[in-house]
C-alpha cells in the first residue's frame, strides 16, 4: 500500500486551490470518452482516468483529484483514497526522469542496492527526493517482473535491464 | 530432460507479435474448432486435460469454469490476471510481449466456454506499459480479422476485450483485490464466500485466470487433452514456464514438461551457480514460497511434489541464493516487500508484517535478542490463517522456513553482532527506509 504523505496532511497545499482550475486537453478528453463505454460503471473508469491525468500533468494534484471526481461523479475523498492506495500515482510532482530502482531479492542479489546508493550520491538526493533542477526523482520500487535481467531500473515508462555501475552512470548521463 | 517449445513456440520468430506470424504457425485454428463445439464440450476438454492454474494456487481450471452458474441475471466476466507482481516471476510478461495472440486466442475460447460473457478484461500491472501497447495492437489486428467483436467468425458469439492497467499494488494480483481494483476502488480483497464465480466483478459471475493458464487453452483445444496430458504426470500436466533468477549463470524463462527436476534445471540448464559457489537456498515458487535447502532440491517441479517438500510451486518463480548470501538480509528484503504490500485491511497482516520486517532489521544490525528467532515464529503463527486473504500466509513462508532451516545463522547475528563469516549483506545499513 502506498504510504500517505508523511508530512502534515492538513498543510494548505494538500487542499485544492479554487483559483487553479484544471481541464483535460482535447486529446485527453477524446481518450476519456473512449474509455467510458468499455466499463459498465463510471467508477470503474477511475484508474484509467487517473493514468490519463498523470500523463497530462505528471502528478495527481489536489485540483486534479477534484476534477477527476467531478468527471466520474465521485467524491474527492473517494478519488483521493484510490490515489493514495496505488504506488504509481504521484502525490507530489516528480522530475522529468523518474528513476525507479528495483531492489527486490533478485535485483538485490545482482547489486541493486549498490546502484541505488551510487545514484543517491551522484544526484545528491535522498530516496524519494527530486534534484533541484527538477530533472531526476529517485525511488526504490518492488519487483518489476524482470528478474532474469537484474538489476533493473525503470525510467518513466521504460525498463533498463541488466545494469552495472558503469551502464547506470552512462544511462543517467545520457538523460538530458 | 530436454527443454520444449510449446507455449514458447512463437517467441523467437521474427515479428512474433504480428497476427500473420501467429496464423502462419497455425494460430486461431483452435478458436475455429472451439466455436464448432458446444461451450460445455470445450469446458469438458479443459477439465480432462487436468490443466491447473498457473497463477499460484494450482486450482483446476475446467472445474473453476464449471462453477459459473448458467443463466445468471447479470453478465459473466472473464478476467485475465496479468498483474505478475510476485517477486521472481516474469513469465507472463514474456508471453504478452512476444506472443500476445496466444493469450488473446486463449481468452476468446475461454470466454466462449464460460458462456454469457461479452466483455473480458486483461488486468495488466501498470509498469508493463510496453506489454499493454503490444496487446492493444494485437487486439486491433484480431478485430480486423473478425476474431474479436460481434458475431465472431459467423458463430453468433460476441466478445470484446479491454486492457486495464493497474497502478502498482501487488495485492491486486489476488483475485478479489483485482476485482475491487477493476471496479475503480482500493484493491482490498473481499471476504469469501461468495466466490467470484458466483458474485465477482460488477456483481456478475466472474472467472479470474492467469496469463499462462489462458495461453494453455488453445493448445488443449487445438491438439486435444490427451496430447496436453502427455507432458507431465497425472494431476500435474502440461508444458510449464519456469522463471529462474538470482545466483545462476543463465537466468531466464525455461519451458519444460512439469516433471523437470529442480536440481537438474539449475545445474544442467541454467549453467550452475554463480561464481561456482555452493548453493545455499532456493525459493521454488516466488517470494511467498518457503525456502528449500540444497539437500531438498532433488525433486520434480510439480505442484504436488513441491508441496510435499513443504513449499509450493506457486508461480514457478525460482530464486537461487549461493553461499555468499546472508540469509537474514535476504529474508528481511522479502519481509519488507510484504509489509509494503499489505493492503492494511486486517490487523494481523498489517501490523505483523511490519513487526517482522523490523525484527529482521534489528537482527541484521546486530541489535537482536536471543529470543528473536522464536519471536518471529510466534508472530508468524499469529498471522498465518488469521488474515483475510492469502497475502498474510504468503508473508510468513520465507520467515518460518528460514528461521527453522538457518537458526544458527540468526543466532550468530545476535551473539557476534555480524553476519556469518563468508556471507555478505547486499544492502548498506543506512537509516531505516521509509515505505
Ligand atoms: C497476494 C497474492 C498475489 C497474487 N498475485 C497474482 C498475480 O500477480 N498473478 C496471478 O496470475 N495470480 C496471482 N495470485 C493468484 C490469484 O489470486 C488467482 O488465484 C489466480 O489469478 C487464478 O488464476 P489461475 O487459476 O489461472 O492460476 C495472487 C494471489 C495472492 C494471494
Ligand atoms: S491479509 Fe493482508 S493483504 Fe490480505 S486483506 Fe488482510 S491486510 Fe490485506
Ligand atoms: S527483483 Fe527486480 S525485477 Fe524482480
Amino acid at each position: 500500500m502506498a504510504e500517505l504523505q508523511p508530512e502534515n496532511p492538513y498543510a494548505p497545499d494538500r487542499f485544492p486551490d479554487p483559483a487553479k482550475k484544471v481541464e483535460f486537453s482535447l486529446e485527453a478528453k477524446r481518450r476519456f470518452d473512449d474509455l467510458l463505454p468499455r466499463y459498465p460503471t463510471r467508477m470503474a473508469v477511475l484508474l484509467p482516468t487517473l493514468h490519463l491525468a498523470q500523463e497530462e500533468w505528471g502528478w495527481i494534484s489536489p485540483e486534479v483529484v477534484v476534477y477527476v471526481a467531478d468527471l466520474l461523479e465521485l467524491s474527492p475523498a473517494t478519488v483521493f483514497g484510490v490515489v493514495s492506495f496505488y504506488n504509481m500515482y504521484n502525490q507530489r510532482p516528480v522530475g522529468k526522469y523518474h528513476l525507479q530502482v528495483c531492489t527486490n531479492l533478485s535485483c538485490m542479489l545482482g547489486g541493486a542496492y549498490d546502484i541505488y546508493d551510487r545514484l543517491q550520491e551522484k544526484l545528491g538526493i535522498a530516496p524519494g527526493e527530486t534534484t533541484a533542477d527538477g530533472r531526476f526523482t529517485l525511488v526504490e520500487v518492488e519487483c518489476l517482473g524482470s528478474c532474469d535481467t537484474a538489476p533493473v531500473v525503470q525510467v518513466n515508462n521504460d525498463y533498463h535491464e541488466g545494469l552495472t555501475m558503469e551502464t547506470t552512470e552512462r544511462l543517467v548521463d545520457g538523460l538530458k | 530432460m530436454d527443454p520444449i517449445k510449446v507455449l514458447t513456440a512463437n517467441i523467437d520468430k521474427p515479428d512474433s507479435t504480428s497476427i500473420d506470424t501467429y496464423i502462419d504457425g497455425g494460430g486461431y485454428e483452435a478458436l475455429k474448432k472451439a466455436l464448432s463445439m458446444t461451450p460445455v464440450a470445450v469446458t469438458e476438454e479443459v477439465k480432462s486435460s487436468e490443466l491447473r492454474g498457473r497463477g499460484g494456487a494450482g486450482f483446476p481450471t475446467g472445474m473453476k469454469w464449471s462453477f459459473v452458474p448458467k443463466n445468471a441475471p447479470k453478465p459473466t466476466y472473464l478476467l485475465c490476471n496479468a498483474d505478475e507482481s510476485e517477486p521472481g516471476t516474469f513469465k507472463d510478461r514474456l508471453l504478452i510481449e512476444r506472443d500476445p495472440h496466444l493469450l488473446l486466442e486463449g481468452m476468446i475460447i475461454s470466454a466462449y466456454a464460460i458462456g454469457s460473457c461479452s466483455m473480458a478484461y486483461i488486468y495488466i500491472r501498470g509498469e508493463f506499459h510496453y506489454g499493454a501497447t503490444v496487446l492493444e495492437k494485437a487486439m486491433s489486428e484480431a478485430r480486423e480479422r473478425g476474431f474479436l467483436g460481434t458475431n465472431i467468425l459467423g458463430s453468433g458469439f460476441d466478445l470484446d476485450i479491454t486492457v486495464h492497467r493497474g497502478a502498482g499494488a501487488y495485492i491486486c494480483g489476488e483475485e478479489t483485490g483485482l476485482i475491487e481494483s477493476l471496479e475503480g476502488k482500493r484493491g482490498q480483497p473481499r471476504v469469501k464466500p461468495p466466490f467470484p464465480a458466483i458474485v465477482g466483478v460488477f456483481g456478475g459471475p466472474t472467472v479470474v485466470n492467469n496469463v499462462e493458464t489462458l495461453a494453455c487453452v488453445p493448445l488443449i483445444i487445438g491438439r486435444g487433452a490427451d496430447w496436453f496430458k502427455s507432458f507431465g504426470i497425472p494431476k500435474n500436466t502440461g508444458p510449464k514456464l519456469y522463471c529462474v533468477s538470482g545466483h545462476v549463470k543463465k537466468p531466464g524463462v525455461y519451458e519444460f514438461p512439469m516433471t523437470i527436476n529442480l536440481k537438474e534445471l539449475l545445474y544442467e540448464h541454467c549453467g550452475g551457480i554463480t561464481d561456482d559457489r555452493p548453493l545455499k537456498a532456493v525459493i521454488p515458487g516466488g517470494a511467498s514460497a518457503p525456502m528449500l535447502t540444497p539437500d531438498e532440491i532433488d525433486l520434480p517441479l510439480t505442484f504436488d511434489a513441491v508441496m510435499k517438500a513443504g513449499s509450493m510451486l506457486g508461480s514457478a518463480a525460482i530464486i537461487v541464493m549461493n553461499d555468499s548470501v546472508c540469509i537474514v538480509d535476504a529474508v528481511w528484503r522479502l519481509a519488507k516487500f510484504f509489509a509494503h504490500e499489505s493492503c492494511g485491511q486486517c490487523t494481523p497482516c498489517r501490523e505483523g508484517t511490519h513487526w517482522m520486517e523490523a525484527i529482521l532489521d534489528r537482527i541484521e544490525r546486530g541489535e537482536g535478542r536471543q529470543q528473536d528467532a522464536d519471536l518471529l515464529l510466534d508472530m508468524a503463527d499469529n498471522i498465518g490463517g488469521k488474515s483475510l486473504c492469502a497475502l498474510g500466509d504468503a508473508a510468513i513462508g520465507p520467515v518460518i522456513s528460514s528461521v527453522k532451516k538457518f537458526r544458527d545463522e540468526f543466532l550468530h547475528h545476535v551473539t557476534h553482532k555480524s553476519c556469518l563469516p563468508g556471507t555478505k549483506r547486499y544492502r548498506r545499513l543506512g537509516a531505516v527506509a521509509a515505505h
